[in-house]
């Protein structure tokens, strides 16, 4: 069930493991999804050889889409009106990714009620990977 | 980029909701999504991204009779002089990166939907990075409308291009 106001405060934080041990397949498959055949992201000969990174990583897409999950959970599926943020680092295979959501603040547009949430995806080793916001209309 | 079609279909959306490990049955069941808030199998949060999908101009699609320039019998399967600006192999190919992303939603997109997109050039600037050399960042704006001309969403993406590969 989708948070309500109620149940929310500013300073809360909610967290949720996005992917353990993140596989080349998942690439692939996001690939395929998605359109982005970018062979930084699928193709390890390329990645090491032509662009001289150690070896093929995630489309930063790949770990926003994967945050936003996160957000959905507690928010609900349609509710947002806004999500963005930075990709600080890559993501590599082998990863594990862990999401926080704070509360920053809830306050009324109009008659509608709206949380407004910070979120940071980390590694396994605590570097940030990505850092960014939401916003999302919430019932009271 | 410009995309006259992008149908938002269910099965598209079921593909892009597995990819990204999201297992909410509002993605894949059109019954449950049909009894929730949304009514309909709605698009995941990043979804447009995947009007790549329908641009006919995508340049990192592969397509036949173009070349590529990912590995084949070479490392890369695109023929081209050494850059000595740019460094490394593959001129420009492998050192465009996505550095920020921002949607704007004026209402969720759902499945049934045929949107549009026009992109727009936002704003450039330079930065010496500590980890990739000199960074060239573009931002471009793209507005997602729906059959009749309702704004959906809005994405803003910034992109970087790298002197040489980020060390981590």
């Amino acid at each position: 069930m989708p948070l309500r106001k109620s149940e929310l405060e500013p300073g809360q934080t909610f967290s949720a493991v996005l992917v353990e041990d993140l596989k080349r397949t998942q690439l692939v498959q996001y690939a395929g999804a998605s359109g982005d055949y970018n062979p930084l992201h699928t193709d390890e000969i390329f990645a090491t050889q032509v662009a001289g990174y150690p070896s093929v990583f995630a489309h930063g897409m790949l770990t926003m889409g994967m945050t936003g999950r996160l957000v959905t959970d507690l928010v609900g599926v349609g509710r947002l009106r806004s999500f963005g943020g930075r990709f600080t680092s890559q993501v590599f295979p082998g990863d594990d990714l862990t999401a926080t959501a704070s509360v920053d603040e809830i306050r009324h547009d109009n008659a509608v009620t709206i949380v407004a949430l910070s979120l940071r995806t980390a590694n396994q080793d605590g570097r940030e990977v990505f850092t960014g916001y939401a916003t999302a209309r919430i019932d009271l | 980029m410009a995309v006259d079609r992008f149908p938002v279909e269910a099965g598209h959306i079921l593909m892009f909701a597995r990819s990204i490990g999201d297992p909410n049955p509002i993605y894949a069941d059109a019954e449950f999504a049909g009894n929730s808030e949304v009514g309909a199998i709605p698009a995941p949060p990043t979804f447009v991204q995947a009007s790549a999908q329908f641009d006919d101009e995508y340049p990192l699609r592969p397509r036949i009779g173009r070349s590529w320039f990912g590995s084949g019998r070479e490392p890369t399967g695109v023929k081209r002089e050494p850059d000595a600006n740019r460094g490394g192999g593959g001129g420009g190919m492998g050192r465009g990166l996505h550095a920020e992303q921002h949607y704007t939603y004026h209402r969720t997109p759902v499945a049934g939907d045929v949107l549009s997109a026009t992109t727009f050039e936002g704003e450039r600037w330079e930065k010496e990075g500590k980890r990739a050399g000199k960074l060239v960042f573009s931002e471009t704006i793209t507005e997602y409308r729906d059959a009749n001309g309702e704004l959906v969403v809005t994405a803003r993406s910034v992109g970087v291009r790298t002197e040489k590969a980020v060390e981590r």
